[in-house]
């Protein structure tokens, strides 16, 4: 179960206090305008933000103060996912060993969740030459070889197109119905929160509302 | 490691032990503050001896300050003045034979040592070069080259192309949809450049004024070889003569510190003034741009000509000059040799020193921007590297002798000198390449490299390394090329025994020697060009390398 109480911070002039309670294998989707502060929740959650109060939990245990590489989290972002001067694999194997030491197991299971995104023998291809979608399914390979129980999802459909927008939500509902994943997805497509089964939320003047 | 919530909220530092992301930039610091800071105390506390105001009340000094500014201002007025039309003709013609080949010349005045250029322009319009040759032919006085006209010559040569450059680059940037809309309203030449192309240089001109002026402010080759006695001579080059020919204590350390305070309230004055002088060696994308051909084009094939012969005629009499019967002789002297091994034993140590120092700096300078949200203390972090834009080559240098004298034997340690003051004279530069390519692709990938949790080494060797690695080869072409042709340093601290091609050139030269020099020059044009070509490739290999390991 992930918790969030009264988790505050306060950036220029705006005061942020986040209540979220959701279930380890749940979706939850945070509806909001750009500016609502959206990515700041994301950014509390993954620990690139440190709040000034409030809880912050996960299964009970303290996320608080914990630096953002050592929590259980992995997140899938707009854009800008992968280095573009490193090839698929070694984008992927980031994910694994941040030296990018690979064993041969590791570089099978690079195979394996290439091959489950939809993109089997693309190992070796340039990052560069990837078009959107494939460069966002390659990400949420990486995402899933990490192995964390929390996955966060910043708008990460939101710069393709309308038909690959639609397959990569489906493969993203089949992966995290598949690694029973819990889910925070920020968008400001209510589409994306009905296609992923997604608890709804609406962020409006630093604070969450449950939309029935 | 457990951070307080309370205590340490906005912008989190990665708790990671392994990497201490303040370690390279305070390593480059202490370096820093060694190299300049232990000069700058000896300097001020000689000062205490001394009394500055006694330079300001001499006729002499005065004269000499005097001088320095009405100098700096005619070449920045003369330099950006004609840097206008060359700009406008360039912009207007882009599909002109030469322009390229102009473009690539202008480029390389960033490499060619300065008293190289000084012996070009000697050879072309010195006393018994070729315009003198025209004029006295057809009558007219002959044409001294030696005073403030040569010392104007000599800086328009060096800036009206860097003006050139950054005006071309604000018209170049003129979007396509203005130049329609004029060629549509029917506007005259004129009316083009009052409302399309005056308005786009116009935020450039005061930016590129500034450094010009700073520029030949400091100028101390040029006006140490063109210049020189009480009607010619600048700050730099009078505390250059008293330390080096008077034995002057005191006017060298009074001048330093009246140059200092100068030097600060010239930075100061061109940080208000933005400017985007453009350091690579392309210029846009020609091919894409609508440009009408307009205004008079017999005038701006002139302009164009004319601006061409101005660079190219000098650097074309030099290498006809070199060839000459003394060619072999000066070529296997045992000065030139060994001239020629320190010129590349500095310019490879004080280029790497450079570099060190730069992406030392740049590394923490990043860490405190991007991750600590730090950005005004991260970006005085970084322009600590800009000391030598306060504190020029020769005001060092006093520092330095100050400090050293009763140390050591500041002339046996000649070279190491010239190291220090040369990688910090081209810290700079190699700050103004670095720093995009270093903050860009961090920026972009903050997040995610943080979660990652890639840090330290592997940071380096995975992400920044394959992203900087050229334009660290292009910083290293530079800075070495840079060293390699300073004269500054090694003049004042120079000697038989530490030789190096600019000084043995500017020897030859002061002695007349003139077929003597003419090779010098030309040798050192050619190590120059070949540091350069070689440092960019080297960057190349590696890639290369890289890739077969892939």
């Amino acid at each position: 179960m992930l918790t969030l109480e009264n988790l505050t911070v306060h950036l220029g002039k705006n005061r942020y206090c986040f209540n979220l309670q959701t279930g380890t294998e749940q979706v939850c989707a945070i509806l909001g305008k750009s500016g609502s502060g959206k990515s700041t929740l994301l950014n509390l959650i993954a620990g690139f933000l440190v709040a000034e109060s409030g809880k912050l939990q996960w299964q009970k245990e303290n996320l608080v103060g914990l630096p953002a590489n050592q929590r259980p989290i992995t997140t899938l972002f707009q854009q800008n996912n992968l280095f573009t001067h490193l090839n698929v694999a070694k984008n992927i194997g980031l994910g694994i060993n941040p030296d990018l030491k690979l064993t041969n197991q590791d570089k099978d299971n690079i195979d394996q969740v290439l091959d489950e995104v939809g993109l089997a023998g693309y190992a070796t291809h340039s990052a560069t030459k990837l078009s959107g979608g494939e460069q966002q399914r390659v990400a949420l390979a990486r995402c899933l070889l990490r192995k964390q129980p929390i996955l966060l999802l910043d708008e990460p459909f939101s710069a393709l197109d309308e038909h690959t927008r639609h397959d990569m939500l489906e493969l993203t509902r089949n992966v995290i119905d598949k690694h029973k994943l819990c889910v925070v997805l920020v968008t400001h497509n209510k589409d994306d929160a009905r296609l992923l089964d997604a608890q709804q939320y609406q962020l409006t003047d630093g604070q969450l509302h449950l939309q029935s | 490691m457990s951070v307080s919530a309370g205590l340490t909220s906005g912008w989190m530092q990665p708790a990671n032990s392994r990497f201490k992301w303040w370690l390279p930039g305070l390593l480059a610091l202490v370096v820093l503050a060694l190299m300049t800071g232990l000069p700058l105390t000896a300097l001020v506390v000689s000062a205490t001896d001394v009394a500055p105001q006694d330079v300001l009340t001499n006729p002499y000094f005065r004269r000499v300050i005097w001088f320095s500014f009405y100098q700096a201002l005619l070449s920045a007025v003369f330099s950006v003045g004609l840097a206008i039309p060359v700009a406008q003709a360039l912009s207007r013609e882009q599909k002109f034979p030469f322009r390229k080949l102009l473009l690539n010349l202008y480029s390389l005045s960033l490499v060619i040592p300065t008293i190289v250029a000084i012996f070009g322009v000697v050879a072309v319009y010195g006393r018994t070069g070729w315009l003198n040759d025209i004029t006295t032919a057809l009558g007219f006085n002959a044409f001294s080259i030696y005073g403030l006209n040569g010392i104007l010559i000599a800086h328009i040569f060096f800036n009206m192309p860097l003006a050139t450059r950054v005006l071309l680059q604000s018209l170049d940037n003129i979007p396509n949809e203005q130049w329609r809309l004029s060629t549509q309203l029917r506007m005259s030449g004129l009316s083009q450049f009052r409302f399309i192309e005056w308005p786009a240089m116009r935020s450039q001109l005061l930016g590129v004024f500034m450094l010009i002026f700073t520029l030949c402010f400091t100028s101390f080759t040029i006006v140490m070889t063109l210049g020189g006695g009480p009607r010619a001579t600048t700050i730099e080059v009078a505390i250059y003569q008293a330390l080096r020919f008077d034995f002057d204590l005191n006017v060298a350390v009074s001048l330093a510190i009246v140059q200092l305070v100068f030097c600060a309230v010239l930075l100061f004055a061109s940080a208000i003034f933005k400017h985007e002088a453009p350091l690579g060696f392309s210029i846009g994308n020609p091919g894409t741009l609508f440009r009408p051909a307009s205004g008079y084009r017999w005038l701006n094939a002139l302009t164009i000509g004319v601006a061409t012969l101005f660079v190219l005629l000098p650097l074309a009499g030099l290498l006809i000059s070199a060839i000459n019967p003394t060619t072999t002789k000066v070529l296997l002297h045992a000065n030139t040799i060994s001239a020629s091994i320190n010129t590349v034993i500095i310019a490879l140590t004080a280029s790497s020193l450079s570099v060190v120092l730069g992406v030392g700096l740049l590394i923490s300078s990043r860490h405190m921007r991007i991750r600590l949200g730090q950005h005004r203390l991260g970006q005085w972090i970084q322009h600590a590297g800009n000391i030598i834009l306060v504190m020029p080559p020769v005001v060092l240098g006093t520092g330095l002798f100050l400090l050293l004298r009763n140390v050591a034997d500041v002339f046996s340690i000649a070279l190491g000198l010239a190291i220090v003051i040369n990688s910090l004279m081209a810290l700079p530069f190699v700050l103004r390449i670095l720093d995009g390519p270093l903050m860009q692709a961090a920026e972009q990938h903050d997040r995610l490299i943080q979660s990652l949790g890639i840090t330290g080494w592997s940071r380096w060797r995975l992400l920044d390394w394959p992203l900087v690695r050229k334009p660290l080869g292009f910083a290293m072409a530079i800075s070495a090329t840079l060293a390699a042709g300073d004269l500054s340093a090694i003049a004042l601290f120079g000697s038989e025994r530490a030789l190096t091609l600019p000084l043995l050139l500017f020897q030859r030269m002061g002695s007349y020697r003139l077929h003597e020099a003419a090779v010098t020059a030309a040798l050192l044009l050619l190590v120059c060009l070949m540091l350069f070509l070689l440092l960019q490739a080297a960057t190349n290999v590696a890639e290369r390398h890289q890739h077969a390991n892939a």
